[in-house]
């Protein structure tokens, strides 16, 4: 037994990947036990590991935590990327409600129908650019600070730099591009976003999980698709 | 301005209704602002005061706080009803996601096509009777205590009580099989805040009915 948390889940993002990006940026060694075929799923299962019978789980302090925001919660409270007071939670927590939000409809994309895919795409990109973003981009710029909340690292912070990575991925220019909603610094606020995503990705613990060969999983490609849904379905 | 939470939402129970619950839990007044056309949604969003253009929003302690989990962790942290430590916020942040995804799916079964609801209300049913409640009657049974997570109330079981009481409503002898769970909810509704929330005239939705559906997919184009 390692003591260090061990993540079950398949070897694909999903659920599981803002788990990785926290405990990575928290600089927290992590084991995966991937689930590869319908069978290791129903084991799990069988043994009692899964609380609702599903995954993401993390083996973590003795507990089989389940729950993705449950994960998310306690590594951040264990490791102090919560904010210092109840008002700043309340700050990390709504921010990074919105960045899930968004996450869900990005990382969906893969899973639909080929007939839907090029709608879908184009909805959530219209909301990565005319709902999420700007409301990012506000708050940097209200308080001209490093970091989202309390002029500290946290979890909203890492959660942010995981969407914008994503977004990107999916429109190259999706930061430079910004349609602006607001009429002030309009020309400023993908150089803001992109300022502030060069500072967070130049912390060390993130920029280990950057490199090729580190945990962080790729975009899912076909074959994966079909692989999870014969897993979970 | 009345120092009391106001909260911004339809007049049902829809995503807001698991915070109307728990701040009555918590014996804190409320006032509510009624969205009931499409104007009254979009003034919100150009008066930019919905952070994600959605709600529920409340106001509360000078923030307009959006995003449910976000509305209800604050509040149960703020009343006490969050667990001691680290290992009790876990725990109830798991029951509370699992009570979250059976009253999710409840939730939505108005909205389903006619010709999906028969289907999907045995989901509902065979989710609540293998998957959920059988966690919550276990959690009961292994501490042999009054709550959930730490022998003191919180939120997860103001959660649990109304996620019983919805499922109820789906079907009336659901907790049949769950002996420990009817025992938690005739005392649970007894708590003197909740007791009054569960009276007639109280702030509490009534049930889902095709007339408000009418009104969510009016106002909220779906």
């Amino acid at each position: 037994m390692s003591g260090k948390p061990k993540l079950h889940y398949f070897n694909g993002r999903g659920r599981m990947e803002p788990i990785r990006w926290l405990l990575a940026a928290a600089g927290v060694e992590f084991e995966e036990c991937f689930i590869e075929k319908k069978d290791d799923l129903l084991k799990l299962r069988k043994d009692g590991s899964l609380l609702f019978q599903q995954v993401p789980m993390v083996e973590i302090d003795g507990m089989k935590l389940a729950q993705t925001r449950a994960i998310l919660n306690y590594i951040a409270g264990k490791y102090n990327l919560y904010g210092k007071d109840l008002k700043e939670r309340a700050l990390i927590d709504m921010y990074a409600e919105g960045m899930m939000d968004l996450n869900e409809l990005l990382m969906s994309y893969p899973f639909q129908p080929a007939d839907k895919k090029e709608q879908h795409l184009a909805n959530a990109l219209d909301k990565t650019t005319n709902r999420y973003f700007p409301v990012f981009e506000k708050v940097l710029k209200d308080h001209g600070q490093d970091f989202l909340v309390g002029n500290q690292f946290s979890k909203a912070d890492v959660q942010l730099l995981e969407i914008l990575l994503m977004a990107e991925e999916y429109k190259p220019d999706i930061l430079a591009k910004f349609p602006l909603l607001q009429v002030i610094e309009q020309c400023c606020f993908g150089f803001v976003l992109q300022k502030f995503k060069a500072r967070v990705s130049n912390i060390p613990t993130i920029k280990k999980f950057l490199q090729p060969g580190s945990q962080r999983k790729p975009l899912p490609e076909e074959k994966d698709v079909q692989k999870a849904w014969k897993i979970f379905h | 301005m009345s120092g009391k939470p106001k909260l911004h939402y339809t007049k049902g129970r829809g995503k807001m209704e698991s915070i109307r619950w728990l701040l009555a839990a918590a014996g804190v007044e409320f006032e509510e602002e009624f969205i009931e056309t499409k104007d009254d949604l979009e003034k919100l969003r150009n008066d930019g005061v919905l952070m994600f253009q959605q709600v529920p929003m409340v106001e509360i302690d000078g923030m307009k706080m959006v995003q449910t989990r976000a509305i209800l962790s604050y509040i149960a942290a703020k009343y006490n009803l969050y667990g001691k430590d680290l290992k009790e916020r876990a725990w109830i942040d798991m029951y509370v996601e699992g009570t979250t995804d059976l009253m999710g799916m409840i939730m939505f079964h108005p909205f389903q096509p006619a010709e999906a609801k028969e289907k999907n209300l045995a989901l509902i049913i065979e989710r609540a009777t293998t998957r959920y409640f059988p966690v919550y009657e276990k959690a009961l049974k292994d501490h042999g205590q009054d709550y959930l997570v730490g022998n003191k109330l919180s939120w997860a079981d103001v959660h649990l009580l109304e996620a019983i009481l919805m499922a109820e409503e789906c079907k009336p002898d659901i907790l049949s099989a769950f002996p420990l769970l009817q025992a938690f909810k005739g005392r649970t509704s007894n708590i003197p805040t909740i007791k009054k929330f569960l009276q007639p005239g109280s702030q509490r939705k009534p049930q889902t009915d095709e007339k408000f559906v009418a009104l969510v997919r009016k106002i909220f184009n779906f």
